[in-house]
C-alpha cells in the first residue's frame, strides 16, 4: 500500500462542488470528506443531492465547479472504470451482478485472468475468487450461481468484488434496504472489520437507527448543500431530522384555499387491510370527493406498490377496496379504469406516454371506443376536436395536437399523462411522483389543476418524496414507512419534522391514527 | 426542454406554421423510399431503352405483387414490436393446400381459395397464441412456424408441384386482368390484389381504433396495457392477418407459376422485412405503414428488374441490394434525428 499522508489526513476531499441540471441546482458548494478507517454516514431527504454527489465520485456526472482530491492526487474521475481503477467502488442499491453467471466471473468479469491469448486461466480466476471471499468470511463458493444465493449475500459478493479492485473507498447506498434485521447485523460486522483495515466507507441510508449503530460521522445534506458534518456521538435522531428538513418549509401551492370537503359525502374510495407480500401490509384509508389524500414515506417505504395495487397493475393480495360503496375486485388496469381509477405512473416516458406518437393520439388512447364508427374506424374530426379541449384545457403548451409527445417540455409531458385519464373521467385519480423531474413553473400548474380537479369532486391521491408538496398540495397526509401506514396527519397540524419521524419509524405512532378518515 | 413554449406569442399563426412542419416531416420521413424509387427509375431509364417500355413496368407490378403483400404482412407485426419470419413458408402451404383441394379432391376454386387462406390466417394466429400465451419471443414463435408450415407443404404436395395450369380462376388470378369500371384501363388482376391490401391495411392502420392501438402497442406495451389497451388481443390479430396476407401471396404466386411449388417463397420473408425496412418501419415497433412498406417491395422489385436489364450478375445484384438497404436505413436515421430538431 502507498499512502504515506499523515494518519488523519482525509483520503478523499471535495471542495467547493457545484452542479445544475436544466431548472435545477442539484449541488451548491458542496464540501464532503472522508478518512481511511471511517464510516461516513451521508443522509439527506430524497432530491438532496446524495445521488449526484455519489454521480460526481463515480465518474459518471461531471460537476460545474469544485475540485475533488483522492489519495493526495487531483482530479476528477473521468468515467466510473477511471474511479474503479482509482480505488472508488459504488455498490448500488440494485444489485449490479449478472445473476446466471458464478460468482468467481462476476468477481472478475471484463478482467479475467489471462491464461494466453484470448484465453482465461480459470482455476486462477476461481482460486482467486475465493481467496477474496474467504478473507471476508464469506460462506460463498466461487463456482456457484449468484442467483441461489439470498440477496444479503449477493450484497457481499459485491463487496468482495470492490475489494478485488483494491478499493481503498466503498460507496454503499442503501444496502440495507432489502435486507433482513440479522442480515444487517452481518453486514455491519463485515463494515467494521473493513474499517479496521484502513478502508474508508460511504453510508447512505434512511434509517437513523442504522445510521447510529454504524457511522463514526454524519454529513447532512439538504437542498444541494451540506447542512452539517459532526461526530454520530455528538448527534441524535431528531436532530439529524431536524437538519435534514430544516426550517423553512417552501411553499408549493399559494397555500389556503382547500376544495371544501363535504364530511358527509359518500367516500370515492375506501380501503380495508388491503396487504400484497412484504410490499405492503394492512392498509385501510377512505378518500373522500375533493379531497387530496397525499401519502409520504420513504423510497422503498411500499407507496407505488400500494398505486399499483389500486390500479391493478401488481394487484393486492389481501384486502377489501370499494368505490362509491360498491366492492371492486381489481385484477388488472382495465378492471381499475371500469371501477372509475386511474393511474400517473412514476416512470412517466415508460408507462405513461407514447413517446412517438402524436399529443393527440395520447390524448384520446384510453376512450378510442367513443369514437368509433361502423364499430371499427374512428372520427378523426371529433378525436381531434376532443384532443384539443383537453390541450386548451390543461394548458399543454404544443403548436399542434399532431405534434409527438417526444418534443414536449417534462410539465408538457405529465399535462398530456393526465389528460389521458380525465378523458376517462375518473372517480379517483391516483399521482405517483406528478411533479419529478419538472421545472417550478410546470409544477405550479400541475398543482392548480390538481386542486381544480378536486374542486370537481374528483378524489386524488398524491405519492410524493417531497414534503413541502406533500404539506403543501394535500388536505390529508398518510405517511408509510416498510409497508404500513405510520400515520395520518392533517396538514395544518403537522411539520416535515413528524412526517419524516414517521417516515423513518423513529418515533412510534399511536396504532388508532393509522385507520383515521 | 421549453422549446415549445417559447412559441406562444402569436398563437394561431405559430401554431399553422408549427403544422406544416410536422406534416411536412412526417411525410418526408414516409416519403424517402418513394424518392429513392424515384432516383432509381431516373437511374433505369437513362441506361437502359426498354426500362420505361409499359410492358416492362407493368411486368414488374405483377412479378412484384405477392412481395407487396408479404411486405404490408410483416409491416403489420414490425408496428406492432414483433416480427413475423413465417410468411413464405405460410404462402407456400396455402398455395398448395388450394392447388391440393381443387386438383385431388375436385373443390370448387371459389371454396378451395378461401379455405386456404382461412388456414394460412389460422397458422398466423397460432403464432399470435404463441407469443401472448405461451410468452415467445416473435423472432422464435414464428421461426419455429417457418419450419412447420414449410415441411407440412412438403409432406402435403410429397415434394412435387401440384400443376392448376387448366383451372380458371388461378389463370384470372395469376394472368388475367380486371378492367376498372369508368376508367376503362385494364390491370393486371394480381396487381390490382396487391393495391387492394395496400389500400386496406393502410386505412385500418391510419383511421381504425385497432390500427391506432397498434402502433400504441408497439410504441410502449406498458403504457398501452396502462390505458387499458387490449394488448393481446391486438397481437394476435396482427399476427392472424400476417398470416392471411401470406396466404394471399401464396395465391398468387401459384397461380403465377401454373403450379403449387413445395419450394416456392424460401427466404421471401426476408425480402419483406427488407422491404418494410426500406419503407420505414421500425424494427422496434411503433413506427411505419402499409403503403410506405409497400413501396419498399416495389423498391426491391425496380431494382431487380434494372439490374437484369443492365445485365448486372446475380452475385453482384445481392450486394448492391444489400448496399441499398444500408444506405437507405442510414438516409432514414438521419432524417429522424433532423425531425426532432426541428420539433423542438
Amino acid at each position: 500500500m502507498d499512502e504515506a499522508s499523515a494518519p488523519d489526513a482525509p483520503l478523499l476531499s471535495l471542495r467547493g462542488l457545484e452542479k445544475s441540471f436544466p431548472g435545477v441546482r442539484a449541488l451548491r458548494a458542496v464540501d464532503f470528506e472522508v478518512r481511511a478507517g471511517e464510516i461516513m454516514a451521508l443522509v439527506g431527504e430524497n432530491g438532496a443531492g446524495k445521488s449526484t454527489l455519489m454521480k460526481i465520485l463515480n465518474g459518471v456526472d461531471r460537476p460545474d465547479a469544485g475540485s475533488l482530491r483522492w489519495r493526495g492526487r487531483e482530479g476528477f474521475p473521468a468515467s466510473p472504470a477511471e474511479a474503479q481503477a482509482a480505488g472508488i467502488s459504488m455498490i448500488h442499491q440494485e444489485l449490479a451482478l449478472v445473476p446466471d453467471l458464478d460468482v468467481g466471473r462476476n468477481l472478475f468479469l471484463g478482467r479475467e485472468p489471462r491464461w494466453g491469448p484470448g484465453l482465461v486461466d480459470r482455476r486462477r480466476l476461481y482460486r482467486e475468487a475465493q481467496e477474496e471471499l474467504d478473507q471476508l468470511g464469506l460462506a460463498v463458493d466461487a463456482r456457484a450461481t449468484v442467483r441461489d444465493y439470498p440477496l444479503a449475500q449477493q450484497q457481499m459478493i459485491e463487496v468482495a468484488k470492490a475489494l478485488s479492485l483494491r478499493a481503498r473507498l466503498l460507496v454503499m447506498d442503501e444496502p440495507t434496504s432489502s435486507l433482513t434485521g440479522r442480515e444487517v447485523e452481518v453486514l455491519f460486522e463485515r463494515m467494521r472489520s473493513l474499517r479496521s483495515r484502513g478502508i474508508a466507507l460511504v453510508f447512505i441510508s434512511h434509517r437513523m437507527e442504522e445510521i447510529f449503530a454504524i457511522a463514526d460521522r454524519i454529513t447532512i445534506m439538504r437542498d444541494g448543500a451540506v447542512v452539517s458534518v459532526d461526530p454520530a456521538a455528538n448527534l441524535d435522531a431528531d436532530e439529524v431530522i431536524r437538519r435534514m428538513v430544516g426550517r423553512e418549509v417552501g411553499d408549493p401551492g399559494e397555500g389556503g384555499g382547500w376544495p371544501a370537503v363535504a364530511a358527509d359525502a359518500e367516500p370515492l374510495l375506501e380501503v380495508e387491510g388491503l396487504g400484497r407480500g412484504r410490499a405492503f401490509r394492512d392498509i385501510s384509508f377512505r378518500l373522500q370527493p375533493g379531497e387530496i389524500l397525499g401519502v409520504s414515506g420513504l423510497v422503498g417505504a411500499g407507496r407505488t406498490e400500494l398505486a399499483e395495487a389500486l390500479f391493478g397493475v401488481r394487484p393486492a393480495e389481501v384486502g377489501r377496496l370499494r368505490v362509491q360503496g360498491r366492492e371492486q375486485r381489481i385484477r388488472h388496469p382495465g378492471d381499475a379504469l371500469r371501477a372509475g381509477i386511474a393511474l400517473v405512473p412514476e416512470d412517466r416516458k415508460g408507462q405513461g406516454l407514447f413517446l412517438g406518437m402524436s399529443v393527440g393520439a395520447n390524448t384520446v388512447m384510453a376512450v378510442l371506443s367513443r369514437f368509433l364508427a361502423a364499430g371499427l374506424f374512428l372520427r378523426h374530426g371529433r378525436l381531434r376536436r376532443v384532443a384539443e379541449q383537453f390541450v386548451e384545457r390543461l394548458r399543454v403548451r404544443t403548436p399542434s395536437v399532431r405534434q409527438e409527445v417526444r418534443n414536449l417540455s417534462g410539465g408538457n409531458q405529465q399535462k398530456v399523462v393526465i389528460a389521458k385519464w380525465l378523458a376517462l373521467e375518473p372517480k379517483v385519480l391516483i399521482l405517483d411522483e406528478p411533479t419529478r423531474g419538472i421545472d417550478v413553473g410546470a409544477k405550479a400548474e400541475i398543482y392548480r389543476l390538481m386542486r381544480s380537479l378536486a374542486a370537481e369532486g374528483m378524489g386524488i391521491l398524491m405519492i410524493s418524496s417531497e414534503l413541502p408538496e406533500i404539506l403543501g398540495v394535500s388536505t390529508r397526509i398518510l405517511v408509510l414507512h416498510e409497508g404500513r401506514l405510520a400515520g395520518s396527519f392533517l396538514p395544518a397540524e403537522t411539520d416535515s419534522d413528524e412526517l419524516m419521524r414517521a417516515a423513518t419509524g423513529t418515533r412510534a405512532v399511536a396504532a388508532g391514527e393509522g385507520a383515521a378518515g | 426542454m421549453s422549446g415549445p413554449d417559447r412559441k406562444s406569442a402569436d398563437p394561431p399563426a405559430a401554431a399553422a406554421a408549427a403544422e406544416g412542419r410536422i406534416r411536412l416531416l412526417r411525410l418526408l420521413r414516409q416519403g424517402i423510399v418513394f424518392l429513392i424509387l424515384l432516383a432509381l427509375v431516373g437511374l433505369f431509364a437513362s441506361q437502359s431503352d426498354r426500362f420505361l417500355d409499359a410492358r416492362n413496368l407493368s411486368n414488374i407490378l405483377e412479378q412484384n405483387a405477392a412481395l407487396v403483400v408479404v411486405a404490408v404482412a410483416v409491416a403489420l407485426t414490425m408496428i406492432t414490436g414483433g416480427i413475423d419470419l413465417s410468411v413464405g413458408s405460410v404462402a407456400a402451404f396455402a398455395g398448395a393446400l388450394s392447388a391440393g383441394l381443387v386438383v385431388q379432391l375436385g373443390w370448387p376454386p371459389g371454396l378451395a381459395l378461401p379455405a386456404a387462406l382461412a388456414v394460412a390466417a389460422g397458422m398466423g394466429a397460432v403464432n399470435g397464441v404463441l407469443v401472448v400465451r405461451g410468452g415467445l419471443p416473435p423472432f422464435v414463435a414464428t421461426l419455429a412456424m417457418l419450419g412447420i408450415a414449410r415441411g407440412l407443404t412438403l409432406l402435403y404436395t410429397g415434394g412435387r408441384p401440384i400443376g392448376i395450369a387448366r383451372v380458371e380462376a388461378y389463370t384470372f388470378l395469376g394472368r388475367g386482368e380486371v378492367v376498372l369500371p369508368g376508367l376503362g384501363v385494364a390491370v393486371a388482376t394480381p396487381v390490382l390484389i396487391a393495391a387492394l391490401v395496400v389500400l386496406l391495411a393502410s386505412l385500418l392502420l391510419r383511421y381504425s381504433r385497432v390500427g391506432l392501438q397498434a402502433y400504441a402497442l408497439g410504441g410502449s406495451e406498458e403504457t398501452a396495457r396502462l390505458a387499458g389497451v387490449p394488448v393481446q388481443r391486438i397481437k394476435v390479430l396482427a399476427y392472424a392477418s400476417s398470416g392471411l396476407l401470406a396466404g394471399v401471396a401464396g395465391l398468387l404466386l401459384t397461380a403465377r407459376l401454373y403450379s403449387a411449388q413445395p419450394q416456392v417463397a424460401v427466404g421471401l420473408e426476408l425480402e419483406a422485412i427488407a422491404a418494410a425496412v426500406l419503407g420505414g418501419v421500425s424494427l422496434f415497433g411503433g413506427i411505419g405503414t402499409a403503403w410506405s412498406a409497400a413501396l419498399g417491395g416495389l423498391l426491391i422489385g425496380v431494382l431487380g428488374n434494372g439490374m437484369n436489364l443492365l445485365q448486372i450478375a446475380s452475385y453482384q445484384q445481392q450486394m448492391i441490394q444489400g448496399a441499398v438497404l444500408v444506405a437507405a436505413v442510414a438516409l432514414d436515421q438521419l432524417l429522424r434525428r433532423q425531425r426532432t430538431r426541428v420539433g423542438n
